[in-house]
């Protein structure tokens, strides 16, 4: 049987997600054995001249981590859906925009007077910025062009299969390259994942009902090791994050943060959260509901932590 | 803009003002045309994710009015609705989108008067603002 020809990309990411494949450990023998790497930018030297060389679905599969923010970004999940047979967004930013996505409640002057002009410990008295083209001795150089709104992969091309995490887990990323193997794939669209309803499925701490007089935040309290983080007031998403994980954070004393996004059946993964958080609140007098809202110090940034560019509100409104 | 009628989501509970809105009607009084009625059972049934999904789909304003607290059919669930929707509140800020397009208010059975004082109401405020426009500024690239 001939090898798999597997490819591997990064676009608006931190390279967190191609450490997470490699931390199937041994099993990444297995994957050398059935498949050749034919583009990895971080660890193969190819080109992307190279990618454009090949024909047409000639790669099997591309595992396309990152979000989409800028014209090299686009421009590689284009080529690489038009190269592959099957693209998989691989990693919370491809699926769902991640932490790069939260730029979408600023605009593109706010990211970029922030990056290289506001932050006290930036020295740039001349507010130098980044540009498209530059000339220099050698040449012009060029560099690709930011986006005003960070969108994920699917929003960019047609995508096959969703793997989730920020990074995934060993064991989900070992699923679906196991899945990828041994041609079982699931039915396009799916979302790669152990099945568990949601990351509160595979916690083991204990669960009561849930009714809560004060958030905290992590630093402020020390958790009870066995009694459930949200019934402790912690902002712990495991009620609205799809599950399959093995729920690491919350056995490691830290709440859930919601990487491996909305539960199955959900979209919008925020206001999902924000619909349990307030059920459970336990008052009903206003003043002190608002009291007790203040515990919640960035909801938007909290409940769409890894989704805002992938929820139905998908960026800020900004007043020009 | 003058000629700009704004479109205007609202979730009424089935007991309370739903029936307000049919006594207005009944009635005969005169009310705004820009409200679309969505009955619920309950204004605890209507999810946060409702209200987004009616901006996403081009409502200029979303409107969810209930029994009046300690009225509720269910006997708990306004409350339940006063907790997100406060809580939406503050997330929509953030977002960007102006107060006066999100209002949860109460209005009973027999207050058709209030249905619309509270519909004319909004519906004077989202014409000010203008049209809601999540989905165009969200393609800009």
């Amino acid at each position: 049987m001939p090898k798999l020809q597997v490819a591997l990309y990064w676009a608006a990411s931190c390279g967190g997600c191609e450490i997470a494949t490699l931390a199937i450990g041994d099993k990444i023998l297995k994957l050398a054995e059935a498949a050749d790497i034919v583009f990895w930018p971080v660890a193969v030297d190819t080109k992307y001249a190279d990618v454009e060389k090949m024909a047409d679905k000639s790669i099997d599969a591309c595992l396309f981590n990152g979000a989409i923010r800028n014209s090299e970004n686009e421009h590689m999940a284009k080529l690489l859906r038009q190269k592959s047979k099957i693209l998989i967004a691989y990693g919370s930013c491809a699926v769902e925009g991640c932490i790069p996505g939260l730029a979408n409640f600023y605009n593109l002057k706010m990211v970029l007077d922030t990056a290289f002009i506001d932050t006290a410990s930036t020295d740039n008295v001349d507010k130098i910025l980044p540009q498209t083209r530059v000339n220099v001795p050698e040449g012009e150089l060029e560099l690709p062009l930011l986006w005003e709104t960070v969108r994920t992969l699917a929003q960019t091309v047609d995508v096959d299969f969703f793997v989730p995490g920020c990074p995934p887990e060993e064991r989900t990323t070992w699923l679906a390259l196991e899945a990828l193997l041994s041609g079982k794939l699931p039915p396009k669209g799916t979302v790669i994942a152990h099945p568990s309803n949601a990351v509160c499925n595979d916690c083991p701490r204990v669960k009561h009902e849930k009714k809560i007089k004060a958030f905290h935040r992590p630093y402020e309290i020390v958790p009870e090791p066995d009694k459930c983080l949200l019934e402790q007031g912690l902002l712990c998403y495991g009620v609205a994050t799809r599950g399959g994980c093995g729920a690491p954070c919350p056995q490691a004393n830290m709440p859930c943060t919601g990487c491996y996004g909305p539960v199955e059946g959900v979209r919008d993964q925020g206001s999902h959260f924000l619909t349990a958080l307030a059920s459970i609140i336990d008052s009903n007098d206003p003043d002190e509901i608002e009291k007790i809202l203040d515990g919640i110090v960035d909801p938007a940034g909290t409940f769409y932590r890894y989704s805002l560019a992938d929820s139905m509100i998908n960026r800020a409104r900004i007043a020009p | 803009m003058t000629d700009f009628e704004p479109k205007i989501v609202a979730f009424l509970c089935n007991w309370c003002s739903y029936r307000g809105a049919d006594l207005a009607g009944t009635s005969r009084m005169k009310c705004a045309a820009n409200v679309r009625a969505i009955r619920v059972m309950c204004s605890g049934r209507v999810e946060p994710a409702f209200i987004l999904r009616a901006f996403e789909l081009g409502a200029d304003g979303v409107l969810v009015l209930g029994c009046h607290p300690g009225d509720c059919h269910y006997a708990e669930g306004n409350y339940k609705a006063l907790r997100r929707m406060m809580l939406l509140k503050r997330m929509l800020k953030q977002l960007g989108i102006e107060e006066d397009r999100f209002r949860l208010d109460w209005v009973s059975a027999s207050e058709g008067d209030r249905f619309t004082h509270v519909v004319n109401d909004m519906t004077e405020k989202v014409r000010a603002l203008g049209p809601f426009k999540a989905r165009e500024e969200a393609k800009v690239a």
